[in-house]
């Protein structure tokens, strides 16, 4: 068994609902009712235009790989046994774009691409949190 | 060339010399090379009044340094933003004497990462410590090292404008040629423990292992020891030192952040180079030599286009035309010294980037660049796809 992965820590109040929000396996985002626009990570205040009315929305989970890398070393024993794996940023249909993993697929080196469909899956963590990550769609 | 204010001149450098250092602390380090600075300017420890450094010694960095060296300095700038701190700490030097509150800043970095052996790119244990983050909580769980961060930056890059494998690759070759011809770095190679220590090829940067696609392990920097300082004064003072000043004629500093619609192939220098550049009143084209932040290749040839060496996405193509090397036939020469890929990275390394300009201005280099009169000094601190700053010096001879 390899070391379990770092986890969000808390208290940490900005990013804490997020979290607590994937226990029911809910991938939430914020709008800001001031000035409309989507606000990823979560926060108290908006970092557009700095107004404090932010509103929570459960995301759909459907999104496209803006970019990627795989990873073929990390020390950090929760993946120095893991194998290439593949990091990304994903743009989600509502208009924020979030770090994650691209799991799913038999050769991340061969399987992931730019602007590749992609939905979210989840991965329970022993902490109670559950990891959004993202397969093929 | 328009005429750029003169207020400010780099007057003394030193580079500490070892990129293996046991047993020697990061204050020894600072104190070492401040003397060492101060003794290439002619000048002597009481004469400094200001001090900037990076806070990467023991805590309250302003206050335990200036106890530490023996100074009552009359400005403490301890800006920490990486490893272009030390560009945006010249910026700040250049403003603090324009303002008359300095005549004498000198920049401090001292760092045993190779000795701690610290995993900076590959995971090390730095994910779970300290207080929790918004932007921790948001992206340690998912395993993302510093290398592969880069590495989406590189693979966008691909992605939007056709950039090759083989085009990063040739900036790791001119800066390993200029390693080459450097014996510090060579000598630094030889005690990280570097295989093939020689000039090396774009089909070397290819056929070594992949760390995280697309970046193999010859474009990435080193992981050292080491240390520098950096004298600047005010006009006055420059006027008297020992050696000839390398002027300060343009600064700029930016920030730059994941944002949901952004464009991750675009750095802060976009915003800090036009800043630094207006101000001297010059044209990337006039540049002679380049000291850009090669963490990666990746960061330099992006920092290339955003500077305004080249347009957006023509990075590529630019690399690949005869220049970077010293001698090639067109401008500018790029990390002269061998750069963070071949002689010198120990987490921080903006100061090097002032201190090999200093000596092309001052035809001192181990790959002298003739007649070189125009230098850039481009720190990138962070990270390149995530939070990073961007810090831009432009510098001038007489
Ligand atoms: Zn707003």
């Amino acid at each position: 068994m390899p070391a379990p992965r770092p986890q969000p820590r808390f208290p940490e109040p900005d990013t804490q609902p997020f979290w607590e929000a994937t226990k029911e396996h809910r991938l939430t985002y914020q709008t800001c009712r001031t000035c409309s626009k989507v606000v990823f990570y979560p926060r108290r205040h908006c970092p557009h235009c700095g107004g404090r009315d932010l509103e929570w929305h459960d995301s759909k989970g459907f999104g496209t790989v803006y970019t990627y890398s795989v990873v073929r070393l990390n020390r950090h024993p929760a993946f120095a046994d893991l194998g290439p794996y593949a990091v990304a940023y994903v743009d989600l249909d509502e208009g924020f774009r979030m770090l994650t993993n691209i799991v799913g697929v038999a050769d991340p080196v061969k399987d992931v691409r730019i602007g590749m469909r992609v939905k979210v899956r989840w991965d329970d963590q022993e902490s109670g949190i559950s990891l959004p990550m993202f397969e093929p769609a | 060339m328009a005429v750029q204010s003169r207020d400010a001149a780099i007057v003394g450098i030193y580079e500490y010399p070892r990129r293996r250092a046991p047993g020697v602390s990061v204050l020894q380090i600072k104190a070492e090379c401040a003397a060492r600075a101060l003794e290439d300017a002619g000048l002597t420890w009481k004469d400094v009044d200001g001090l900037y450094d990076a806070q990467d010694g023991p805590g309250m960095a302003g206050l335990s340094l200036a106890e530490y060296f023996g100074f009552k300095p009359k400005v403490i700038d301890t800006t920490a933003v990486g490893g272009s701190s030390y560009e945006f700490h010249a910026s700040h030097a250049l403003r603090d004497i324009q303002r008359g509150k300095v005549k004498v800043a000198l920049l401090t970095y001292g760092s045993t990462a190779a000795s701690d052996a610290r995993r900076i790119g590959t995971g090390g244990g730095m994910a779970g410590w300290g207080a929790p983050s918004p932007l921790s909580n948001m992206t340690e769980p998912w395993g993302m090292t510093l290398i592969s961060n880069y590495a989406m930056v590189a693979h966008r890059h691909m992605y939007q404008y056709g950039t090759t494998s083989e085009q990063l690759a040739r900036i790791a070759v001119a800066t390993r040629a200029h390693a080459m011809r450097n014996p510090e770095a060579v000598q630094a190679m030889k005690d990280l423990e570097f295989e093939n220590i020689r000039e090396i090829t774009v089909e070397d940067v290819l056929n070594s292992r992949m760390i995280a696609d697309p970046l193999h392990l010859l474009d990435c920097c080193m992981i050292s020891d080491g240390g520098g300082a950096v004298v600047i004064a005010s006009r006055e003072v420059a006027r008297d030192t020992r050696q000839k000043p390398v002027w300060i004629i343009g600064a700029g500093e930016a920030t730059k952040y994941v944002e949901n619609d952004g464009d991750i192939t675009v750095s802060a220098a976009a915003q800090s180079g036009p800043v630094a550049f207006g101000e001297a009143g010059v044209r990337p084209d006039e540049i002679d030599v380049a000291m850009i932040y090669d963490s990666f290749t990746i960061t330099v040839l992006v920092c290339l286009e955003d500077l305004g060496f080249c347009k957006k996405g023509e990075g590529g193509q630019f690399v690949s035309e005869d220049r970077l090397h010293f001698q090639a036939k067109l401008k500018p020469a790029l990390n002269t010294d061998g750069g963070g890929l071949s002689s010198n990275h120990p987490g921080m390394r903006g100061i090097f980037l002032l201190i090999e300009a200093t000596r092309q201005l001052r035809g001192q280099s181990t790959s002298q660049v003739p007649d070189a009169k125009l230098a850039v000094a481009h720190g990138n601190g962070g990270q390149l796809g995530g939070n990073h700053t961007a810090g831009t010096i432009i510098l001038a001879r007489d």
